[in-house]
């Protein structure tokens, strides 16, 4: 059949989450709540040192007198933070283990999702830390790493074997009072990624992290450091997805991002959460704090493509504090059914001749809302500052939102912005055009969509790039026969 | 090959095709004029299968096969092409990539394998030759800012590489300029064959002295009111439509 809006509009209600399935691994879960026991337990339980505890507790109680942020363009019913379990480990795990000796079930769920741990060791080129709950099951990969001096780790042995370098970064670029999410993030993070490049080392693979969430009521709070030394570059993956479960899960995590002078970090990202079913009920609260400092002739680059989450929070940023320094966002988001989406970037500028890139690609169809908001800051002493950004909408069906909102801040007069704005629709001849080429409408969508794409699935590396396609394509087919 | 009986079609319930009669053999060209407004280009959607189109009476057969239940792809597949008189816009979509999956498309509903890349290659390449199309140009964003006359050759050839049973070519001359009319229109020669046919939408004579038709059809206020040979469209450039206007009332 010919593709018409109600027929597209149901097409795109009836489609369900590819990945929802639910693996049963025992687990080694808390009880639910919230309190300074609760903290130092999950402290306990990782073995952390002193300082490590005081920490956590200090973003406590920097946490109990926060209020959770209201201005984003979402509307969801407030996560009970009581009624959420803060520590929960598949008791198969064993940090010694190698990945031969995985749980089969874990290994099975990888196969599902079809980033099955034997899959990934033939992947050449991809070291890959996964982490299912809170606690890291296997890093692979390691050795060839150390050869190098590169250290890619779960954060907390990073927290036993490298307390110098995690003291002295964990919490500089997102502080412990940043915000709400970021503060409960501190107290109670269970697990994440570490990664330090040593000086003038260039990683020679994609660091490469499946997240996922398993536990049905826990929330994930992952942790990622990653420093890069003088003059070092590095591309990092974080790639997710979680099974289908009823109740909403929450998902506070926090990301800092260190590129010493010279140095460059690439950050891509494919976020496919669990977005809810077709009536809005379910689905992950996605709620992150993203973060990058940049010094002298610096570069960070994030890339995301975010599919999944029923709500979604979240603007990874770069500090251009370095001269010369060079900051990029690209992002591709996409919401249907009745996900929520606010993200975006902050681009702040405080040194000299610092650049910044922005390029955003909103996709909404059903009855969801997606929101781009952009600040754009150019410091008082940032001369010739200069940023570009781009924000493009697709709309696809009547009952669905995009919404746009730049702000730009000023304080130096030799700044250069440039900001474009488009809002398009799939139209029915463009759809027409395609079917009388002989290609049926589903796949019309997806061609449009990926084009539509484009710019921001090239910077993505290959590997993920076709991951990414892939999901778009799920993400706003039905399942239509 | 194409058999049109007493087709009426509507939009919005307003009725624009008002029984069409048209036999078109295989080998044949046809070509059909009228003036702005008759309901060339709706003729062309309601065969391709746009369903913004309502089918009020009558029906179109392909190969002796009613279309009516067949969807725009089902129709392509069985060798309907259309070249558009307005060609949309797909940005991000390249050419060779928009070209690809359309024949893979179509091959996908015959139960065949994807073409091989090597086959598809040098296919693209010796239809873009025969075109005189740059090479570059098939890796730009499908009619995204091409001028007028690129959006006609990239129409043909796309045919070209689908090498349909059936071409419509809507205005594919307007917008060309004089050396481009030639190339296209020598391309189209070169895809003619006694298995395929080719109806050509036209305001002009200029066009059919390249493509010389079988037989011109005058559409007037969605009918067809009068056929003939190629002489016809001749004494309508010096003519006019007003002749036959006036004929039809009576
Ligand atoms: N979607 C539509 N909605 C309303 N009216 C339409 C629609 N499509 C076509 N029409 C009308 O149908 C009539 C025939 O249009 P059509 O495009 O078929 O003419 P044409 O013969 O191709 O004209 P031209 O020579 O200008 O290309 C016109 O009056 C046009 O306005
Ligand atoms: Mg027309």
């Amino acid at each position: 059949m010919a593709y018409t809006e109600e027929e597209l509009k149901k097409e795109l209600e009836t489609k369900e989450y590819e990945y929802g399935f639910y693996t049963d691994i025992e687990s080694d879960t808390f009880p639910k709540g919230l309190n300074e026991d609760i903290v130092r337990a999950i402290s306990k339980k990782k073995n952390e040192p002193q300082w490590m505890t005081d920490w956590r507790l200090e973003a406590f109680r920097i946490w109990e007198k926060m209020e959770e942020p209201e201005w984003a363009n979402v509307h969801y019913e407030k996560p009970d933070f009581q009624a959420i379990s803060y520590y929960s480990a598949p008791k198969a795990a064993d940090p010694n283990k190698s990945l031969e000796d995985v749980d089969p079930d874990l290994l099975e769920m990888y196969r599902k999702l079809g980033i099955s741990v034997d899959e990934q060791k033939k992947l050449q080129n991809v070291a890959v830390d996964i982490v299912v709950d809170s606690v890291s099951v296997a890093t692979t990969f390691k050795k060839t790493l150390a050869e190098k001096g590169i250290i890619f780790m779960p954060i907390s042995e990073a927290i036993q074997e490298h307390p110098e370098l995690v003291k002295k970064y964990m919490g500089t670029i997102v502080p412990k009072t940043d915000n709400f999410y970021a503060a409960l993030n501190s107290a109670v993070f269970t697990d994440g990624s570490f990664c330090y490049i040593p000086k003038g080392v260039r990683c020679p693979m994609e660091l490469s992290t499946y997240f996922r969430i398993n536990e049905g009521g826990t929330g994930q709070f992952e942790r990622t450091l990653v420093i890069a030394d003088e003059s070092s570059y590095v591309s990092y993956l974080e790639g997710c997805t979680a099974p289908s479960r009823d109740e909403n899960q929450l998902h506070a995590a926090v990301v800092e991002l260190i590129a010493l002078d010279d140095a460059e970090i690439k950050y891509s990202t494919v976020q496919n959460w669990y977005p809810g079913n077709a009536e809005g009920k379910g689905g992950v609260y996605n709620f992150v704090t993203k973060r990058g400092l940049c010094e002298k002739n610096a570069k960070i680059s994030w890339t995301q493509v975010e599919t999944g989450s029923a709500v979604t929070w979240k603007y990874p940023s770069c500090i251009l504090k370095g001269n010369n320094s060079v900051g990029e966002f690209y992002s591709i988001a996409v919401t249907n059914n009745y996900q929520q989406a606010d993200t975006g970037t902050k681009m702040i500028h405080l040194g000299k001749n610092t650049r910044s890139t922005i390029i955003s690609k909103g996709i909404s169809a059903g009855k969801s809302q997606n929101s781009y908001r952009g600040l754009v800051q150019i410091g008082a002493r940032a001369a010739n500052a200069r940023n570009f950004s781009q924000c493009d909408s697709l709309l696809m069906g009547n009952e669905c939102g995009a919404h746009t909102f730049p702000y730009i801040e000023v304080k130096n007069k030799s700044a250069q912005i440039e900001h474009e704005a488009t809002t398009s629709k799939i139209g029915e001849d463009q759809i027409f055009y395609c079917n009388q080429r002989g290609i049926e409408t589903e796949k019309a969508i997806a061609l449009i969509v990926n084009g539509f794409s484009k710019e921001v699935l090239n910077k993505l590396p290959m590997e993920f790039a076709v991951e990414a396609q892939k999901l778009l394509e799920i993400s706003l087919e039905g399942s239509v026969g | 090959m194409l058999k049109i009986n007493d087709l009426h079609a509507s939009v919005e319930d307003k009725e624009i095709l008002k029984g069409i009669n048209l036999s078109v053999n295989a080998g044949e060209v046809h070509a059909i004029m009228g003036p702005n407004g008759s309901g060339k280009s709706t003729l062309a959607s309601v065969i391709a299968g746009k369903e913004e189109f309502e089918v009020t009476k009558g029906n179109v057969v392909l190969n002796g096969e009613d279309l009516e239940d067949d969807s725009p792809e089902d129709r392509a597949h069985k060798g309907v092409f259309l070249s558009f008189q307005y060609p949309v816009e797909i940005p991000g979509v390249s050419v060779t990539n928009f070209m690809k999956t359309a024949i893979n498309e179509s091959r996908k509903a015959k139960g065949l394998e994807d073409m091989p890349a090597k086959e598809m290659l040098k296919m693209i390449r010796e239809k873009a030759e025969m075109l005189e199309i740059d090479r570059k140009f098939l890796s730009r964003s499908l009619n995204e800012g091409f001028s007028g006359g690129e959006k006609k050759r990239n129409e043909i050839f796309q045919m070209a590489m689908l090498e349909p049973k059936l071409a419509i070519l809507d205005e594919t001359d307007s917008g060309l300029d004089i050396d481009a009319l030639r190339i296209v229109a020598n391309g189209v020669n070169k895809l003619k064959s006694k298995d395929n046919a080719v109806i050509v939408i036209t305001h002009y004579q200029r066009l059919l002295e390249y493509i010389v038709p079988d037989f011109v059809h005058v559409l007037h206020n969605g009918k067809i009111v009068k056929s003939g040979g190629k002489e016809l469209a001749l004494e309508l450039e010096a003519k006019g439509y007003d002749w036959i206007k006036n004929e039809a009332v009576v």
